[in-house]
């Protein structure tokens, strides 16, 4: 079996304050993520307090882009085309919910390595990581 | 089973903004909050094993918990009524812990206030809505109609609403957060525009943005913390609507709610020493210190006259922070503040122009939703230790 | 004082299963409600279960259309114009929430005679009882 990458359209999601740095990092070609400074660890999805510790000593940083598949689906149903849902690891040690892209979706593995490759959506102003074999 | 003695508060906090811009999100002013109660309590969020929630909570109560990080929780409840949601949710929390559910539960109120008075839809399939919305009901007009049928009732007068707002105003004046300070007379009250007949601008709580956060503890941890023991004694709750057409607006769920929660304290209205009580509207407080059993029923618009709500002045200190009529009422729900100011009160950490001498037991009472159609009721009293 | 009436003009409301005789009623100049057979008690808002006595044996009937004013406030400030929401007792008993037309709205007062009269809203198949004094 083959499944084919189709691209799909993105429409821009409605950020909440304090979300924009991670999608106009996208949009500028940058994996951007929350790190902590007192609690000296990463977390993801991004929040001005440290799920970790609860510090407000939280700074954005740019990742690698690279990590491994932790898991995924490909979604036959779901939409007018097959995509592909995924947790991926980063090198950083968060895993973060994505999309992988520009490959026969039947060939992911997890454990597989994957690089950051960015989307735009409608919203020039917001771009989306998704992830591509390395 | 009973709550009495089972359960008290070992924190609060009530943010200080009453207007927030736009760098902020509901999910972080959460947080903020919880922060806030956790910190006044000497606890760590890796202490907390109950979460509650009401509807503002963005994304439901789980996106909550993983916005949080909580990874401790074993109980969790999203109580919905309204304004007096918090009350629901600290007489559950007591429950749980009763029960032996969990020991520290964190609950807040996080919300941007929503200005304006206009016919909203709220949703799909709500059965009473066809028959209700062409009408164009809206909250202060819901509870306006109950002001009418009051007076007409019992002869209550727009003076006697206004001294709610003038006592509350009393307090607010030594409230360096509260929204409205300026202490205002009966004449401005009643020189305010009509919003909705008898009720004028005056009549009608601030709009702010804002919220606050309580922590329940179980008894063994409330004698770990530093701060002056607050214990729950009673609770009661009870929902009133329209009745299948059998429709009373001079009377609120506190008819059903006091007598449960005072039966479960073992005390009296007589021995409640200071009040918080839910004021979205003037009418509000006149009808729930009537079925609280502060005055007989129809006689709350006579009690309230000569500053009887009033610290330091009248039989019954209500709202020493300047309530909702001047101090906060975040995102249109005012419960939290309510829970807050009667803690204050009995820690003895109100402002001195307006603490309560010798306040062993206090109660906080809720009233979510409207007078007119539906409400949620929650009376909770609690004692110092 | 005086408050003029005005007419407002009505959105028809999204209907429930179960509701279409109230509204069709009125766009046939009937005031519909709902009667129990098993408890021989009227309710109102209508539904398809006695709010009394929870049985299913209820049916439509027409009321007379006469009741009195329970309480009402004008509403000044939620509108582009001011209306008069109340709710009336009907002669068979029950209230509901409806508007108080064709009248000067200052001179509305508790305890006083109407009689029902409908107003179209933008769904020809939907209209709506409102009061006026008798």
């Amino acid at each position: 079996m083959a499944t084919p990458y189709q691209a799909r359209t993105l429409k821009a999601p409605t950020l909440n304050e304090g979300d924009a740095p991670f999608f106009e990092g996208a949009a500028a070609g940058k994996l951007m993520i929350k790190y902590c400074k007192d609690c000296k660890q990463h977390h993801h999805y991004p929040r001005p307090m440290c799920p970790f510790c609860w510090s407000t000593n939280t700074e954005w940083q740019q990742a690698k882009g690279t990590g491994v598949v932790y898991s995924f689906s490909i979604s036959r149903a779901s939409g007018p085309i097959p995509y592909a849902i995924a947790y991926v690891t980063l090198d950083e040690g968060v895993s973060m919910m994505t999309n992988i892209v520009e490959t026969d979706l039947d060939t992911i593995k997890i454990g597989q390595k994957v690089t950051v490759t960015f989307r735009p959506t409608d919203d020039p102003k917001i771009g989306i990581p998704m992830f591509k074999p390395a | 089973m009973t709550i009495k003695g089972k359960a008290y508060i070992g924190g609060i906090f009530e943010h200080p903004a009453r207007k927030l811009g736009d760098d902020i999100s509901q999910a972080e002013l959460h947080a903020v909050c919880l922060k806030g109660a956790l910190d006044d309590a000497g606890l760590s969020f890796k202490d907390v094993d109950g979460f509650y929630g009401a509807g503002d909570c963005p994304g439901g109560i789980l996106s909550m918990i993983d916005y949080l990080n909580l990874t401790n929780i074993k109980h969790i409840d999203k109580s919905y009524t309204g304004g007096s949601s918090y009350l629901y949710l600290v007489a559950h929390a007591a429950e749980a812990i009763a029960a032996g559910k969990c020991s520290v539960v964190i609950l807040s109120l996080a919300d941007f206030g929503r200005r304006g008075t206009v016919v909203r839809d709220r949703g799909e399939g709500i059965p009473d809505q066809p028959f209700e919305q062409p009408f164009g009901p809206v909250t202060v007009n819901l509870y306006a109609m109950a002001a009418m049928r009051h007076m007409y009732q019992y002869g209550t007068t727009s003076e006697q609403l206004a001294q709610v707002k003038v006592a509350a105003s009393h307090h607010a004046q030594w409230n360096p957060n509260a929204f409205l300070k300026k202490v205002v007379t009966t004449e401005d009250v009643l020189n305010s525009p009509l919003v909705a007949d008898p009720l004028h601008r005056m009549d009608c709580c601030v709009v702010t943005d804002g919220g606050g956060a309580v922590v329940v503890v179980s008894p063994e941890v409330a004698r770990s913390l530093k701060k002056p023991l607050v214990k729950l004694i009673g609770a009661g709750e009870s929902p009133k609507d329209q009745m299948g057409g059998h429709v009373d607006l001079t009377y609120t769920g506190a008819v059903r709610s006091g007598p449960i929660a005072f039966a479960e304290a073992g005390v009296k209205p007589s021995d409640i020493k200071y009040a918080s009580i839910y004021d979205s509207f003037t009418i509000t407080v006149i009808e729930t210190i009537e079925d609280l059993g502060f005055c007989k029923k129809g006689e709350g618009g006579k009690f309230v006259m000569d500053g009887n709500l009033i610290s330091g002045v009248g039989k019954l200190p209500f709202n020493t922070d300047g309530g909702g009529m001047c101090n906060n009422h975040p995102g249109n729900k005012g419960g939290i503040t309510k829970i807050i100011e009667a803690v204050r009160q009995l820690r003895g950490e109100a402002h001195p122009k307006v603490q309560v001498k010798n306040c062993d037991v206090a109660l906080a009472h809720g009233t979510g939703g409207s007078l007119g159609t539906r409400h949620g009721s929650a009376t909770l009293i609690m004692e110092r230790e």
